[in-house]
């Protein structure tokens, strides 16, 4: 029976094919990883600020891509840009593009809490030192927001990870595509293929998402002095 | 804040020009376009097989494929020159609509509500119904299913057929596929009804189990289909397809793909186009 399960992967570039999918997995969900992380912590800010009108428009924006499944954002995106504008963006472009717009807008929401749940004496002291606003931000605010962030944004990151599958509905062969073409087609001749395929799957979700929770794990000790 | 909001306003500006810029829009003239990219976009399954499948070593194979690398050849001379998009069954009408590729040739049946959103060119492929049973009991004949059970798939073709023109057979319905097929293994109903094509490929894997009716119900057609409005391209398509079809073609193509899988117990002639 091991012999069955091990000729799945060995048969052909089997094992290549997997490697090229956990790629485009990876390419995509880390690239939307750091953009979102990136601009998540200015329009977070931006959100926690006075600002009546970043408020109400990022506000707007989270509220939006919170109701909106990201399948829809993906078709609107891939195709329905393409037929109503004729703006034909490439499918790569697109997934980084929506699952951006996705982190950013829970990064920003994440960072929002963070920012108001520090005490208000942090700001007036602040300004007390003759900081300006920038300044503040930098040296006060964001370094002690980031510590409360942690737990949110080792979340967001393996939850967008495992929401990657869905860039085959706009013809990207990731991963989990890949297992499914090598399940159907060892499956003509060997009924257990999908127990097999899919499990190997599950290890190597498993392989990518423990050490980022692992690494939170030891950047949260480090930082509690 | 100030400088934060500026920076997200200019971001978010330059996202939208970047938008328009790598905007492509296709020139007219269909042909000349793919002659000029000097490939076809042909979408195909990536995990339909014996269809449109990718192989072990990530080569796209299949009856549409084996068709799809012979237009390449009599349109741009070389049949390498074919770029696939992989497509799922729901995203087929999208990925013509939205200019992703210039052909589906996707085990894509006639309908005329898809005829409404894609322009159709000569089929090249056909399907029906079948019913398989255990060999120990064959079904040879729809007679014989009267008063007794019969699995379908809910909603498919052979559910609306034997609903609509045989209401004293049975039905035992099931959502997946693998369930109704299970559902005959273990003698839940005397056969099974299906796609021809798909059950001559089952039959050839599961010992005991014969296509004991090859050929019943309305007759469906599998064609390529266009975007709407793209005449070039579909005259071009209907004249190949005549072509290929005198020159039995498909014949070649179902030896090379098919025949594998269904083995020589199929009669080719219930699923390709022949002269």
């Amino acid at each position: 029976m091991l012999d069955s399960a091990i000729s799945i992967f060995t048969s052909g570039r089997n094992m290549a094919r997997l490697g090229e999918g956990l790629l485009i997995t990876m390419r995509i969900s880390l690239s939307a990883v750091g953009l979102s992380i990136i601009l998540g912590i200015p329009a977070g800010l931006l959100m926690a600020s006075k600002s009546k009108f970043w408020r109400f428009v990022l506000r707007f924006y989270l509220e939006f891509i919170r109701i909106m499944p990201i399948l829809v954002l993906l078709f609107f995106f891939y195709y329905s840009l393409s037929k109503i504008f004729q703006i034909n963006l490439p499918a790569t472009f697109v997934s980084i593009f929506v699952f951006t717009l996705w982190g950013t807008a829970e990064m920003a929401d994440l960072v929002r809490g963070a920012v108001t749940s520090l005490p208000k004496h942090q700001w007036e002291s602040g300004r007390a030192l003759g900081l300006r606003e920038a300044k503040l931000n930098m040296y006060v605010i964001v370094p002690q927001a980031v510590r409360r962030l942690l737990p949110g944004v080792i979340n967001l990151t393996t939850r967008m990870i495992k929401t990657t599958p869905f860039v085959f509905f706009i013809n990207i062969p990731d991963l989990v595509k890949v297992a499914q073409q090598i399940v159907e087609l060892a499956g003509m001749r060997n009924n257990l293929a999908s127990v097999w395929v899919y499990g190997c799957i599950f290890l190597i979700y498993f392989a990518i998402c423990y050490p980022i929770s692992l690494f939170s794990t030891y950047l949260e000790k480090i930082w509690q002095t | 804040m100030k400088s934060f909001g500026k920076f997200l306003f200019a971001l978010i500006a330059l996202t939208m020009v970047s938008f328009f810029v790598s905007n492509g829009l296709r020139a007219a003239g269909e042909l000349d376009k793919i002659k000029a990219d000097g490939k076809i976009r042909v979408a195909v399954f990536s995990d339909k097989p014996p269809f449109g499948y990718v192989d072990e070593n990530g080569v796209n194979q299949g009856y549409d494929v084996y068709l799809a690398h012979r237009l390449a050849q009599d349109l741009l001379g070389d049949p390498s020159k074919v770029e696939f998009v992989l497509v799922e069954a729901a995203s087929r009408i999208e990925t013509l609509q939205a200019d992703k590729a210039d052909v589906v040739l996707a085990n894509f049946t006639v309908t005329k509500e898809r005829a409404e959103q894609v322009d159709f060119a000569k089929p090249y492929m056909k399907v029906a119904l079948g019913v398989a049973s255990p060999q120990s009991a064959p079904i040879t004949d729809v007679s014989q299913l009267v008063g007794k059970k019969l699995i379908v798939n809910k909603g498919t073709t052979a559910d609306i057929y034997f609903t609509n023109n045989h209401p004293d057979v049975e039905l035992i319905k099931y959502d997946q596929n693998t369930e109704a097929f299970n559902a005959l293994r273990d003698g839940r109903g005397v056969g099974l009804a299906h796609d021809n094509t798909l059950l001559f490929a089952w039959v050839r894997g599961n010992e005991g189990f014969v296509t004991g009716i090859d050929f019943l119900g309305d007759l469906d057609t599998i064609a390529p289909a266009v975007k709407k409005g793209n005449t070039e391209l579909l005259n071009w398509l209907n004249e190949e397809i005549t072509k290929l079809t005198q020159e039995d073609f498909f014949r070649k193509d179902y030896e090379a793909t098919l025949l594998p899988v269904y083995g020589e117990s199929v009669d080719p002639n219930t699923v390709i186009v022949s002269k």
